[in-house]
């Protein structure tokens, strides 16, 4: 359920202590109070946080340590070797592979089909246009959870049961809904007098797509990219459904199986999984945050 | 898995389409027939990719599972056998059933705990980042955002072996420095009700920074020359928060309070995953685990589904009319 969120403008909240100048003794309150609230919100960071940094602390641990009355709280002295069994297990390398090759897929399939359907309901006026919008609404609300069995049955007479494509047609489905809607966004984004200014200096309607829109829309291709990117990577419920064989498992799958073998006598092997999945995924996410929420500013207040 | 809509980030309203500049005046009338009618088509055929994988992959289903449900499917229709109808029959089964009822209840009482709980923690957590300096706000900033790129499975991971009963975290903290000696060894999951408490943390805590970043946008675009009156007329931080902020920002926190209730309605992996590690199943299911574990009879889990799904739709139409009229002004 990670969601593409809207931004956390780094705008400073301006001091409003400073509009109207109180007099001391409530201004120091003030202060005090503020670091008070301060002190709240790291707190709070703390808790937020804490289960995160476990992951990456018994990661490091050897199980004598995990399974003492005492907790370790830091690493000290800790140890590779769980991440070295988990690097070293064939299953962990067949199940990035099926992830990489289901989450290619459907990114690649789901961009450009949203591209061009966020270009028809923001480029043109049409029959049938706000049904699709309505369509596209409703579909989003559809829970998985109600579909799965028949999304399973569908793709089992067609044998794609198992099937990179099979699992990926679902994604595809699922993701799409909400990538034409963001996609839509940042092409209503891009003003058409640009376009109809090329077309007046003598480009076609295509070229003056192409050579002056299309590049506009780059961070909007990038943030439903890492939209679907993170959606079918992560995705636990219709994978659960559709790769029933151990050999076909993407790596949420592959976790949970990690968990199922080793709960109760080695949580270092799970939480070193666990961490090798965590990592990229941050890292990545919190790479593109910022420039996501920029180009969602952007549509936002252009309007 | 659920596609968040970005409420806050709505983009502007399309821009209204001049028609393609025809060319020269003195065309011909016939080519001047065509032209039209071929841009008039390019809509519905940039459609076409998009709606074929949504027909296949939801809108497909969604009829076949809507028919099944009027149906008696089971083992011999598996081997091709026509399947018979059988009118309401798998509705009235389901829904005479005091379990059904007992999960439909188990499942709104869970989502709208959990929208609540996530509601007000998010946007306490908001108005908090406004009142902090910038150091406290990017370290809550940073830490929420560590916790929602996290995947699913590996937050699950985690939080299993958090409340592990024997060598889990939270029962050391609450048996050691706590001094609750009842907790050692304490197993979490076979009650429901501290099963659902324990789902409860592990939603809540995943679902929280989606409000927070949201809700703190939208206070962030909140005029400040509205606070600054609003101050000059000796109105307090705390009147101008709940008298204008907060109202000012509605719009935003409605779709943000809805997208919560559908998500929390719909909970699934979180749910399986706590079955796994040891729970009673049974007492435990919510909506989702529970057309799961129907799987076998697909008729009936085709009917449960179709309830799921009105139930949602019935939570639904209220987002989308708001959204459909945000598209239209």
């Amino acid at each position: 359920m990670s969601a593409v969120a809207p931004p956390p403008p780094a705008v400073a909240v301006p001091e409003r202590a400073r509009v109207v100048p109180p007099r001391r003794r409530p201004r120091r309150r003030a202060t005090a109070a503020r670091r008070l609230l301060g002190a709240l919100a790291v707190l709070v960071a703390l808790v937020w946080v804490f289960p995160v940094y476990w992951m990456i602390n018994s990661a490091f641990l050897p199980t004598n340590r995990l399974r003492t009355p005492e907790p370790s709280f830091l690493p000290f002295g800790g140890t590779l070797a769980n991440f070295r069994r988990v690097l070293t297990d064939p299953s962990f390398y067949d199940a990035v592979k099926v992830s990489l090759a289901v989450t290619g897929l459907t990114l690649a399939a789901a961009i450009l089909f949203a591209f061009v359907a966020a270009l028809a309901i923001s480029r043109f006026r049409f029959r049938g246009r706000k049904s699709f919008v309505v369509t596209v609404l409703v579909v989003q609300m559809i829970p998985a959870e109600g579909l799965f069995i028949s999304q399973y049955q569908m793709l089992d007479t067609w044998q794609l049961v198992n099937s990179v494509l099979g699992l990926s047609i679902v994604y595809v489905a699922a993701v799409l809904p909400f990538t034409v809607w963001m996609l839509r966004g940042f092409v209503s984004g891009v003003p058409i007098e640009l376009e109809e200014a090329a077309m007046m200096d003598g480009l076609s309607r295509t070229g003056a797509f192409f050579r002056i829109t299309f590049p506009l829309l780059a961070p909007g291709l990038v943030a439903s990219g890492v939209y679907g990117f993170l959606q079918a990577w992560n995705e636990y419920t219709l994978a659960l459904v559709v790769m029933t064989d151990p050999a076909e498992r993407t790596l949420p799958l592959w976790l949970q199986g990690l968990v199922e073998a080793n709960r109760a006598t080695d949580w270092g092997i799970v939480m070193a999984g666990a961490a090798l999945i965590t990592v990229p995924v941050i890292v990545f996410f919190l790479f593109v945050q910022r420039r996501m929420s920029s180009g969602l500013v952007a549509g936002a207040v252009k309007g | 898995m659920s596609a968040p809509p970005a409420p806050a980030a709505t983009a502007p309203p399309p821009p209204r389409t001049s028609p393609p500049a025809t060319g020269s005046t003195s065309a011909a009338p016939l080519r001047r027939r065509r032209r039209p009618l071929r841009s008039r088509l390019v809509p519905y055929l940039l459609l076409v990719p998009a709606l074929v994988p949504l027909g296949v992959g939801l809108g497909y289903p969604l009829v076949r599972q809507f028919v099944f449900s009027f149906q008696e499917y089971g083992l011999a229709q598996q081997f091709g056998r026509p399947a018979e109808w059988v009118g309401l029959d798998n509705y009235v089964t389901l829904l005479s059933d005091p379990y059904v009822w007992g999960v439909i209840a188990r499942s709104i009482a869970f989502c709208l705990v959990n929208a609540a709980l996530t509601m007000a923690l998010g946007i306490a957590l908001a108005v908090l980042m406004t009142k902090v300096g910038r150091g406290a706000r990017i370290t809550l900033q940073v830490g929420m955002l560590l916790a929602w790129g996290t995947p699913v499975l590996a937050t699950m991971t985690v939080w299993q072996w958090l409340f592990d009963s024997q060598y889990g975290v939270v029962n050391w903290v609450l048996a050691g420095p706590l001094g609750m000696e009842g907790q050692r060894g304490h197993s979490w999951l076979i009650e429901p009700l501290s099963f659902y408490a324990v789902a409860t943390v592990i939603v809540v805590w995943m679902s929280v920074p989606f409000v927070v970043f949201t809700v703190y946008a939208g206070l962030l675009q909140v005029p400040e020359e509205c606070m600054e009156a609003a101050q000059l007329d000796g109105a307090s931080s705390w009147q101008r928060l709940w008298g204008l902020a907060l109202p000012m920002i509605k719009p935003v926190l409605f779709v943000v309070a809805l997208l919560q209730v559908i998500w929390d309605l719909r909970v699934f992996t979180q749910i399986h995953v706590l079955q796994r590690a040891g729970a009673p199943t049974r007492e435990t299911h919510l909506l989702g685990t529970y057309i799961y574990s129907l799987s076998k009879e697909f008729s009936i889990a085709g009917a449960m589904a179709t309830i799921m799904l009105v139930i949602t739709l019935v939570l639904t139409t209220a987002y989308i009319r708001r959204m459909l009229r945000e598209e239209e002004a």
